[in-house]
């Protein structure tokens, strides 16, 4: 149960769930859930590599800074959805396509 | 700037240029159109030149010399170095030219007054005055050919300051072309020195010649080179043919310009580059200047216009001052200078008054046919212009040489050397014959001007009425310097009125020609010193009987002017019509180097123009056509726009992976990523 690749498994189906979701889901809400289970994917490799590579707790370092990002990031996107829907009464991201030609 | 005199010399120079920057500028849009700005400049250098004066005659020290230079131009071993050379020579030239220049100033306020380019005019005059300070103050032949220059341009503006008359702008042309053959010898002598000698400083240049740097052949070649320069300035044979053509510019200019500074530039330069004249040079110098003395005078005699006699007379005296450098006695050469400069502007004010009140005579009369510069329209002004009259009867005596003027001191100084010389070399017995007989000329023609202008029945009895002495501006300049021409300001302080011993002869000594085997300044003043009295029993003699028989004949009436023109037959006619020199050089040299013009510019045309300029057009137009179709289809068509289609096309292709949809972009990128993976792995 200790080894490093189980949780690079679980890191790497996160990853693939959050991509998923990120590329099918219209619902601007489910695509940044998307977006989160990737950015935590990618903390679970840093806290693992940290752990498994000897490297004291410079990975929880980064993984701690990657979930601030992840909090700042969450609220800008929100903010951007809310206004999306306040302009267009959807939050579907299909339709927020103004720039296109 | 260490001294005084440098620091004075400075202003001198500068005042005259920012004068002229500010009349050609904002002349116009000044009161009274900016003259007093050209006066005050004028008033200030005039002083500046008397303090100097002051201190040299207070000084009284013969070996007054101050040097400053700079270095102008330097390129790592070749260097020129301008700058001011003051001594003695300098200062009395300084002060001719400052006095000489506030007088035409002043003048110029009555006899321009109302002229549609006044405020120019001044701006010229001080232009004029700038250069001349600068050709006086150089110490180096390369600042001296420049400022040189500058006056040959400030004569051509003023001499053609009427340039709405068509003989006012021919004149000026004359005389800007005439002095170029004379300055083309003057650069060729410059340039020879320096190829030698490696400097155009006077210091380095007589080091040189005494060092044995340059001599012989090329050093004469050299010399009578710098003295073309001389000759075309200082009007002499054969280039004498522009300065009585000067004379259409305003009396005032022929005053300043074309009588006591800048012809007197010639001489000036003559006085400065004597001592490295050859002895063959000095000959060439001597026999130019006698000459012209005597030829010059020759013509005078029989003109009626005013100030051609004058210009004629002031072409015959430059001849005397070069005839005196050329016989080596160049200290009275500059005397001559100095006392003709007074006498003979005093001269011209006195005819521009008459011209200036003959033509207001006519002017009442609404009559503008009649010249108003021609004698025989005038006579018996005596009593109408006192003051015109007598200050120009005093500079008479001293132009004709009458004992107690100026002119008798300097000319008996130029006539003693003359003699002299030709006692020691009997073969050049001809110069003191051209000396003495210009003189006894000159004392003739100068009292019939007179007598015909002042005395006798008026010949124009109609509008001697109108005839009134000039204003206050104009006399003052007449009285001054009609003073100047009194011996006594020449000899103080001795008062010996015969004898040229003064300050001037104290404070202006002769150096030693640098030249190896030329005489000794002592020789050739001992020499002059011997011929002294004799030189002045024959020229008082000469001068009696010229105005003897100048009064005998227009005033006495014993000899018929008109039986005697026509007893000398050819001769009247020659001096009449100046021995024919510009109707011969109008046939044998412009008029061949017209046609000559004429033939250079049929080859031009016919050969040149048609076959090379023509021809090169055809071919370039052929090349031209081609290149330009290869630059519609190959460059436009092709490769502009072919890049432009190419583009267009992968845009159209691009355009549809476009979608605008996030998820599509993520699904590109990822897909991107993977292939990116996958080849990696390989």
């Amino acid at each position: 149960m200790d080894q490093l690749n189980n949780y690079l498994f679980i890191s790497a189906a996160l990853f693939s769930i959050g991509l998923f979701g990120v590329m099918t889901r219209r619902n601007g809400i489910a695509v940044l859930m998307g977006v989160e289970l990737i950015l935590n994917a990618a903390n679970i490799n840093f806290v693992a590599f940290s752990r498994f590579g000897g490297m004291n707790l410079d990975g929880h370092i980064f993984s701690l800074i990657v979930i601030v990002l992840a909090a700042a990031e969450a609220a800008v996107a929100l903010a951007i959805v809310i206004n999306i829907y306040n302009n267009l009464n959807t939050i579907n991201v299909d339709e927020a396509s103004a720039m296109r030609e | 700037m260490e001294n005084m005199f440098i620091k004075y010399s400075f202003f001198i120079l500068f005042l005259p240029l920012f004068a002229f920057i500010v009349q050609i500028f904002f002349g116009k849009r000044l009161p009274r159109q900016g003259d007093w700005v050209s006066i005050s400049a004028i008033l200030v250098t005039l002083l500046l030149s008397i303090i100097m004066f002051s201190s040299m005659i207070l000084d009284y020290d013969k070996n007054l010399y101050h040097e400053a230079s700079f270095t102008w131009l330097d390129m790592g071993e070749f260097k020129i170095k301008l700058g001011f050379l003051v001594d003695n020579i300098t200062i009395i030239m300084l002060l001719v030219v400052a006095l000489v220049s506030t007088c035409t100033h002043i003048f110029s306020t009555q006899y321009l007054k109302g002229d549609i380019r006044y405020s120019r005019y001044f701006a010229y005059l001080g232009l004029f005055t700038f250069s001349m300070n600068g050709i006086v103050l150089a110490n180096n032949l390369m600042s001296m050919y420049m400022f040189w220059e500058l006056v040959g341009v400030s004569s051509y503006l003023l001499i053609g300051h009427w340039f709405e008359k068509d003989s006012a702008a021919n004149a000026s042309k004359k005389a800007f072309l005439t002095n170029r053959v004379g300055d083309i010898g003057f650069f060729i002598g410059i340039m020879l020195l320096f190829n030698a000698i490696g400097s155009f400083a006077f210091s380095d240049i007589f080091e040189g010649v005494a060092t044995g740097l340059i001599g012989g052949g090329t050093l004469t070649l050299a010399g009578v080179g710098l003295f073309m320069g001389a000759m075309g300035k200082s009007s002499q044979f054969p280039l004498h043919i522009w300065l009585p053509d000067a004379m259409e510019g305003p009396t005032p200019v022929s005053a300043l310009m074309h009588a006591a500074t800048m012809v007197a530039a010639g001489v000036y330069l003559a006085v400065r580059i004597f001592p490295i004249l050859t002895p063959d040079a000095l000959l060439v110098v001597a026999y130019v200047g006698g000459f012209t003395a005597f030829f010059a005078a020759s013509i005078a005699i029989t003109q009626s216009d005013i100030k051609k006699v004058l210009a004629y007379s002031t072409v015959s005296q430059l001849g005397y001052m070069i005839l005196a450098v050329g016989t080596g006695v160049y200290t009275a050469a500059f005397f001559h200078l100095l006392t003709h400069a007074m006498f003979k502007a005093n001269l011209f004010y006195g005819s521009g008054s008459v011209i200036h009140a003959m033509h207001h005579a006519l002017h009442e009369k609404h009559d503008h046919e009649t010249d108003p510069q021609d004698m025989h329209n005038m006579g018996g002004f005596k009593n109408k212009m006192p003051i015109t009259y007598w200050s120009m009867l005093l500079s008479t005596m001293a132009i004709a040489g009458v004992p107690f003027f100026s002119g008798f001191l300097s000319k008996d100084a130029v006539l003693a050397g003359t003699l002299s010389f030709a006692q020691h070399n009997p073969a050049h017995f001809l110069l003191p014959i051209f000396g003495f007989g210009a003189a006894a000329i000159t004392a003739f023609y100068m009292f019939r001007m007179m007598f015909l202008t002042f005395h006798g029945k008026p010949k124009m009895p109609d509008i001697i009425e109108d005839i009134h002495e000039s204003p206050k501006e104009m006399t003052g300049p007449l009285v001054l310097l009609g003073s100047l021409s009194l011996f006594i300001w020449y000899t103080l302080p001795y008062y010996n009125p015969l004898s040229t011993h003064g300050w001037f002869t104290d404070l202006v000594v002769p150096r030693d020609a640098v030249v190896p085997g030329n005489l000794t300044a002592q020789e050739i003043e001992d020499g002059a010193h011997h011929a002294h009295y004799l030189a002045m029993y024959i020229s008082i003699a000469v001068a009696a009987i010229g105005i003897f028989l100048s009064w005998f004949t227009y005033i006495k009436k014993g000899l018929s002017v008109d039986n005697w023109a026509k007893r000398a037959g050819f001769l009247y006619d020659w001096s009449l019509n100046k021995y024919y020199f510009d109707e011969n050089y109008d046939k044998y040299i412009y008029q061949p180097s017209l046609r000559l013009a004429d033939k250079i510019a049929w080859i031009d045309w016919e050969v040149y123009d048609k076959y090379f300029i023509n021809g090169f057009g055809k071919v370039t137009h052929w090349a031209s056509k081609v290149s330009g179709k290869f630059d519609f289809d190959i460059i436009d068509q092709l490769i502009v726009d072919g890049t432009g289609r190419i583009t267009a096309l992968l845009g159209r292709g691009f355009k549809n992976i476009q979608t605008g949809k996030i998820q599509n972009y993520v699904l590109y990128v990822t897909a991107g990523i993977i292939i990116l993976m996958i080849i990696q792995s390989f």
